[in-house]
């Protein structure tokens, strides 16, 4: 069975650690806030100017001077803060944001990512992307194997514009989880989703990576 | 020197004309400075250059003045939830700059404390990067990008004395304090004014000498993009 949205959420959820400061594109990675284990102090960023973001708010606290970077109505929490935009993305772009976690098109087999635009279609814009794939020291992105038109999205090189080209450092799919130690290695193959096979993954993939053996072997 | 204003179309009277660039504050439909945007609209100023992070949703913030046709370009990180906003510049009939939203922030801050360019990692091997000087620094490349300076910046604040000292609520802030210090003249709207001496000078978040003219803008009707909400739990 592969993985579900809330399963792939809580797969990247596994590479927190306790103080990190954390960035969660929207989609997929939004879920990631609902999977950090118990116990473990975790403070998440939004770039529109948030540390500490907290929980949905109940209907009678909504606050339209309270939104997330998706424009989302939150909460805070005891320990938050706000600053301006600037001040926002120097955190991001000084390197000290621990890990990112972000949705994308396309991820290249050299860790280019794709996840803004598609040329004459889709005109929204990068947003923060640019910025956080630059600046964040770890990139996770998390995304279906495929596209909906049964198309591979982990490729040899993007056909999209790109969003941050040799960024990523581990993609989390509906099928296994693929990961590098550094930006110069290529990516191997570390996990599988339960009952999905290698031979699945390799009809579904056309960037060149190393094989599940290599891992164990290495 | 009075700084207040009876209402936003004196505030802007004599700042106004065709072909201008125009900062504006606020991220979302969050800390929008309406009361100024809808006085432009009213004005009937045109060709105007908006920098700005979004471009509002249909008929709200500046896509207010995008249905009126009265911006020529727009510099902005993220313009998604506007049909009429894609469908100008899919036609060809709106010029759009993308700058990564950091890059955004940071070219107003930077233009409005006198520096001319930067250097940054965002957008390196990107298409924004095409045409932008390279340079490597201890091993790694970045590119050149300019500050922002405007002629005119609008912004919405939350309290302010009668001096011009600002106060943000929450996540208001956003663009307001760096487009605050971009244009050559900043025009603020607020929620509530204060006198002088009311607001601990240890809290005041855009010093009063970025803002040269303010109006009460008060009713505020904040326009929501996403209502998101938690049950609470039964007792």
């Amino acid at each position: 069975m592969p993985w579900d949205r809330n399963q792939m959420a809580a797969r990247a959820a596994k590479e927190l650690r306790d103080g990190y400061y954390v960035n969660l594109g929207i989609g997929i990675p939004t879920l990631v806030a609902n999977n950090i284990p118990a116990g473990m102090e975790v403070t998440l960023q939004s770039e529109n100017g948030m540390l500490g973001i907290g929980p949905f708010p109940y209907d009678d606290e909504v606050d339209p001077d309270l939104i997330n970077a998706g424009k989302q109505t939150i909460s805070e929490l005891p320990s938050s803060s706000y600053f301006d935009s600037a001040a926002s993305f120097a955190m991001i772009r000084g390197g000290h944001i621990d890990l990112t976690v972000l949705g994308a098109m396309e991820v290249s087999a050299a860790g280019d990512i794709a996840n803004w635009m598609i040329p004459g279609k889709m005109v929204k814009g990068m947003g923060g992307a640019m910025d956080l794939v630059a600046g964040v020291k770890k990139i996770i992105v998390v995304m279906e194997h495929v596209s909906k038109n049964g198309d591979a999205k982990f490729i040899p090189e993007c056909t999209l514009p790109l969003t941050g080209k040799n960024v990523v450092d581990m993609i989390v799919t509906d099928l296994c989880v693929f990961q590098r130690p550094d930006h110069q290695s290529p990516f191997r193959l570390i996990e599988l989703a339960p009952g999905v096979t290698e031979e699945e993954v390799a009809a579904k993939t056309t960037a060149r990576y190393e094989g599940l053996a290599a891992a164990v072997a290495g | 020197m009075k700084k207040i204003y009876p209402d936003a179309a004196a505030a802007l009277e004599g700042l106004l004309s065709d072909g201008i660039t125009i900062c504006a504050g606020g991220f979302g439909l969050c800390g929008i400075p309406e009361r100024l945007i809808d006085a432009i609209r009213d004005s009937g100023v045109k060709d105007l250059t908006f920098v700005s992070n979004n471009a509002g949703i249909d008929n709200e913030g500046l896509g207010k003045l995008l249905r009126t046709r009265q911006i020529r370009k727009m510099i902005s990180s993220y313009v998604g939830e506007n049909k009429e906003f894609e469908r100008q510049y899919l036609a060809g009939e709106l010029e759009v700059e993308f700058c990564p939203q950091g890059t955004l922030a940071e070219r107003c801050r930077a233009g409005g404390a006198g520096i001319p360019g930067f250097y940054t990692k965002t957008g390196v091997g990107t298409i924004v990067a095409e045409g932008k000087e390279h340079k490597d620094f201890d091993g790694e490349t970045y590119i050149l990008e300019r500050g922002i300076r405007a002629d005119l910046s609008i912004v919405k604040g939350w309290r302010a004395d009668e001096a011009g000292n600002l106060q943000f609520r929450k996540t208001t802030r956003n663009f307001n304090l760096p487009m605050a210090t971009a244009g050559r003249i900043c025009v603020a709207e607020v929620e509530e004014i204060v006198p002088v001496g009311s607001l601990d000078p240890d809290c005041i978040h855009l010093p009063s000498i970025y803002v040269k003219r303010m109006i009460l803008g008060a009713p505020y009707d904040k326009k929501i993009e996403f209502r998101t909400t938690r049950q609470r739990e039964a007792a």
